[in-house]
């Protein structure tokens, strides 16, 4: 009897419950999705590094999926309360009839687990079928062979998924349970009757209270956005606090000041369905400030963390082929480990020269020999020539306004190149060479931090003293390029000058970069393997000398690339899965709102038509009313991204070049796909309730 | 040549196992200017009469001409045009937009009808003016009384200058003071502005300041009497008798 009831109360309110049941599909079938990675991947032949890669991988989305589930739990909490809200007169009814709240309790449980197993069903069955799609992808993206793969259901990520929803499902039944056991007939009764009082507010101050929650978000979009070379932790949660009462405080009176504009427009408002189109935004708005903060803060770190994601994911891609163009790149140089102050004194006035084909002929060894096309070079440095002299009184002044930049008092030597090695280099990489008169130098770097702060110096010409040459800018600001091959732009200055100017005496580290004699990548792979050991062998193989270390250093584009792939695709994954869940939250509480809204609304409608109002204006009204509605978080959400992802971009500068386009055009497809999707869910249902009943 | 003309009107409810005649075989002439009240118990059918004349329900059989026009014909857009140009509607329950002020409610109906701002402002001050709900303009249903908002409702009803004006129960939810305010207002505009207005009412009083009442019971015209030259009340008075005839249907008329 139960049973049937609850079949036919859900049968009844379909319409309410569509949205409802709808995401929760969609939230089963993304987290099977992405739990079932680890099955998925099993069956991909992919190397240690890249299945290193997707253990990690495995991991940080089982820690995340903790996280998702609290944010389904907290929206399934709240959408089923808001659906028991819309039924206290039939629990009424049920009351007056003489059935005890243990037996409506008992209803709901059926109700409960009716759509509860219904949606984890449907759910894992969609989720199996794209979790096959979601194999395709992880193998792309590792380049792994999908010749063993077969259709594949992972029984663990199941479980999991039932387990967690399961949770949440109880936590539902236990929460309304809870609500009926303490609710009193005659307030059931009565929810319907709410005085249908409009809570006006006073258009002037909202006004003022708009202008001053924008000036104040102004004001933390600039400390955010274009002061950031000045901000500190403190300011940094001082402006997130600012933005979000601000945005609190925006919706609070957005919806009055924006009728308070129109209403002043007498021809705009007093045309058609106008009044009464803004007059339902502005209800509905006024009554959702609260939702409606969350949903555009949600929104707004959905947008970063997409396009964060994306753009980290392709540059990336893109910088490996940008930093690192050649195969190897290996690096040598002696540190001082000295005791005594006397001893330090050797090493720091005259640095230590290194030649690495010199530690390898020791052993009988040729370096270059799996080497096609390779570069020799030493780096130098003047022990007169620090960081300190080089800022000189510039330092304290630029301390205070950079403190992000310049955080340490530590002082160290400059490194210096020497100008046909640059140009050797060069020619190496196929990038351009440079030409500088004998008296001048040229600064640079890739670091874009760095790069700012040595325009500031730059512009006033410093001149600058190595081995007694005193040397001028060639450039007025910082030149854009690299030495050491990796796979972001991390050189944070060095100083290239003419060979004239360098004591050979001076010479330091000795670096080599090249490619290797091979032409397809399984030789090269065994010539790189076979330089590792060798150069494993040489370096753990050093003579000892009194008071002096070595510092060593070698990596290879392969490498690189396996755990820039790596980087990416968790990147990728991490935030498609926050980002997808926000979204369907976002649009989930939306569309309840503004379908509940609109079945509180039908007596609206109906008395339109009466009196002779177009089917073509109320289908406009209902468009607008559901677009401003979903727009209004949207805009602000873009506004605080727009901000917030220029810090975001300055933050990871570090590992970070190139273009915002297509990760923003990547992100907006995603929220137009599932965002735009509840909307237009939304509207059509809407229409659907509103329409004439006959 | 009358303004609304029923020609055998009927309107069934129900299968043909169950058949319900909410109205059957009706027939009158409405003329221009007549301020008509269609009276009957509850269930006799009067509100089905009332939407078949107002285009929300379709009739079963027979013909409705408004100014010749066959209304029964007409769909779609056409029916919406129609509706949205010739008819004026009075519910019992008001069926005021809460969430617009008074001023907005009544403009809303001229905003639907595409009239120019300007023109809008001053209909609307016109026919407060007429109801006497001036000084209400500015507020919301919820801060006005019964008699308030339904004279508000009466006004959007009638600032589109329609050929006819649809009052159901139009008193239903008013108490007796709200009640005779509103009905001298309708016979104010009926009298003043040549206003055509068809009142659907169960309630003699009501009935008494229409200059003719129609008697319905099970779907058909029962009597009908004509207040000509009477006051008020023998015309009230003439409407109990005939009420007292119907009979069994006095208490509830009252």
């Amino acid at each position: 009897m139960l049973f049937k009831i609850s079949m036919s109360n859900i049968r009844k309110s379909i319409k309410d419950y569509t949205v409802y049941f709808f995401t929760l599909i969609i939230g089963v079938a993304i987290f099977y999705v992405f739990n079932a990675i680890e099955t998925q991947t099993a069956f991909l032949k992919m190397n240690e590094d890249q299945r290193e890669m997707i253990n990690i991988l495995i991991k940080a989305i089982a820690g995340v999926s903790v996280f998702v589930a609290v944010v389904l739990g907290l929206l399934i909490v709240y959408a089923s309360r808001f659906l028991m809200k819309r039924r206290n007169k039939e629990f009424a009814l049920y009351m007056m009839l003489g059935m005890s709240k243990w037996k409506i309790s008992l209803l709901l449980l059926c109700e409960t687990v009716i759509i509860g197993v219904g949606s984890l069903f449907v759910g894992l069955l969609i989720g199996i079928g794209l979790s096959q799609v979601m194999s395709a992808v992880v193998a792309n993206l590792f380049e792994a062979d999908m010749n063993s793969y077969r259709f594949t259901v992972s029984a663990s990520a199941i479980l999991k998924t039932i387990l967690y929803f399961s949770i949440m499902y109880v936590v539902v039944i236990i929460r309304s349970g809870f609500v009926i056991s303490k609710c009193r007939l005659i307030t059931l009764m009565q929810s319907g009757k709410r005085s249908e009082k409009i809570t006006m507010k006073n258009p002037w101050v909202c006004v003022i209270v708009f202008i001053l929650s924008a000036a104040v978000l102004g004001y933390a979009y600039y400390m955010v956005g274009w002061d950031y070379l000045r901000i500190s932790g403190n300011k940094l949660v001082t402006a997130i606090i600012m933005g979000a009462v601000s945005t609190f405080f925006i919706f609070w009176s957005v919806a009055g000041m924006l009728l308070r504009v129109i209403m002043s427009m007498k021809g705009v408002y007093n045309k058609g369905l106008n009044s009464f189109t803004f007059r339902q935004i502005s209800s509905k708005v006024n009554t959702t400030v609260a939702s409606m903060t969350v949903i555009c803060l949600m929104l707004f770190l959905t947008i970063c963390t997409l396009s964060t994601a994306f753009v980290i994911r392709n540059s990336l891609n893109r910088q490996v082929q940008e930093f690192y163009p050649v195969d190897m790149y290996a690096e040598f140089g002696r540190t001082t480990s000295a005791e005594t102050p006397e001893e330090a004194k050797n090493f720091t006035e005259k640095p230590l020269y290194t030649s690495l084909k010199d530690e390898y002929e020791k052993k009988g060894l040729d370096l270059y020999e799996e080497f096609g096309e390779y570069c020799d070079f030493h780096n130098y440095a003047d022990p007169n020539f620090t960081f300190n002299t080089f800022l000189s009184e510039a330092k304290d002044e630029l301390k205070k306004e950079l403190p992000s930049v310049i955080s340490t008092d530590d002082d160290y030597w400059l490194e210096i190149i020497k100008l046909s090695d640059y140009n050797k280099l060069m020619k190496l990489y196929g990038l351009k060479t440079l030409d500088i008169n004998d008296n001048e130098y040229v600064l640079c770097a890739s670091f874009g931090g760095m790069m700012g702060f040595y325009d500031e110096i730059l512009k006033d010409k410093a001149e600058i003293n190595v081995f007694g040459n005193t040397l001028v800018p060639h450039f007025n600001k910082t030149y854009k390029g690299f030495i050491r091959p990796a796979v972001q732009p991390i050189n944070g200055g060095l100083f290239i000058v003419p060979d004239s100017a360098v004591d050979e005496n001076a010479a330091c580290d000795n670096i080599i970069v090249g490619n290797l004699k091979a032409s397809d990548a399984k030789e090269k792979q065994k010539l790189e393997e076979k330089f590792r050991e060798k150069w494993g062998n040489v370096m753990g193989n050093l003579e000892g000398e009194k008071g002096i270390g070595y510092s060593e250093y070698m990596s290879s584009r392969r490498e690189e690339a396996n755990s820039t792939v790596g980087l990416s695709a968790m990147v990728t994954f991490l935030g498609l899965y926050i980002g997808f869940i926000f979204l369907v939250s976002c649009g989930a509480i939306l569309a309840l709102k503004e379908l509940s809204e609109s079945s509180d609304s039908v007596p609206r409608y109906t008395m339109l038509r009466k009196i002779g109002a177009e089917e073509k204006e109320i289908t406009k009204s209902l468009f607008i009313q559901s677009g401003i509605f979903f727009l209004l978080p949207l805009l602000l959400a873009c506004l605080h991204a727009f901000v917030g992802m220029k810090f975001g971009m300055f933050a990871i500068s570090m590992i970070v070049t190139g273009g915002m386009l297509k990760p923003i055009l990547f992100t907006a497809a995603v929220v137009v796909l599932i965002y735009g999707g509840y909307f237009l869910l939304t509207f059509l249902g809407s229409k659907a309730i509103t329409k004439e009943q006959k | 040549m009358p303004l609304l003309k029923l020609e055998n009107v009927e309107k069934y409810y129900g299968s043909r196992s169950c058949l319900t005649k909410a109205v059957d075989n009706i027939s009158f002439d409405v003329e221009k200017g007549e301020f008509t009240a269609i009276m009957g118990a509850s269930g006799s059918g009067k509100t089905t009469l009332l939407n078949c004349i107002s285009t929300i329900d379709r009739v079963t059989a027979g013909h409705i001409y408004l100014e010749n026009t066959d209304i029964t014909a007409l769909k779609g857009k056409a029916l919406n045009k129609f509706r949205r140009e010739k008819l004026g509607f009075i519910f019992q329950d008001f069926n005021l937009m809460d969430t617009l002020t008074a001023y907005e409610n009544i403009a809303l109906a001229l905003s639907i009808q595409k009239y120019a701002a300007k023109d809008i402002d001053k209909a609307v001050k016109t026919v407060a003016e007429q109801l006497g709900i001036t000084d209400v303009l500015s507020k919301y249903p919820y801060q006005m009384s019964g008699g308030q908002k339904q004279r508000v409702a009466s006004a959007r009803a009638i600032v589109t200058n329609p050929k006819l004006v649809l009052a159901d129960e139009p008193t239903g939810a008013l108490d007796s003071k709200s009640s005779k305010l509103l009905l001298e207002r309708l016979s104010y505009l009926n009298h003043e502005h040549d206003a055509t207005i068809i009142m659907v009412t169960h309630d003699s009083f009501s009935a008494s300041y229409a200059s003719r009442v129609l008697f319905i019971k099970d779907g058909k015209v029962f009597n009908e009497i004509n207040r000509g030259a009477d006051t008020r009340k023998v015309f009230f008075n003439k409407i109990i008798d005939v009420l007292t005839l119907l009979g069994g249907d006095v208490s509830d008329a009252l």
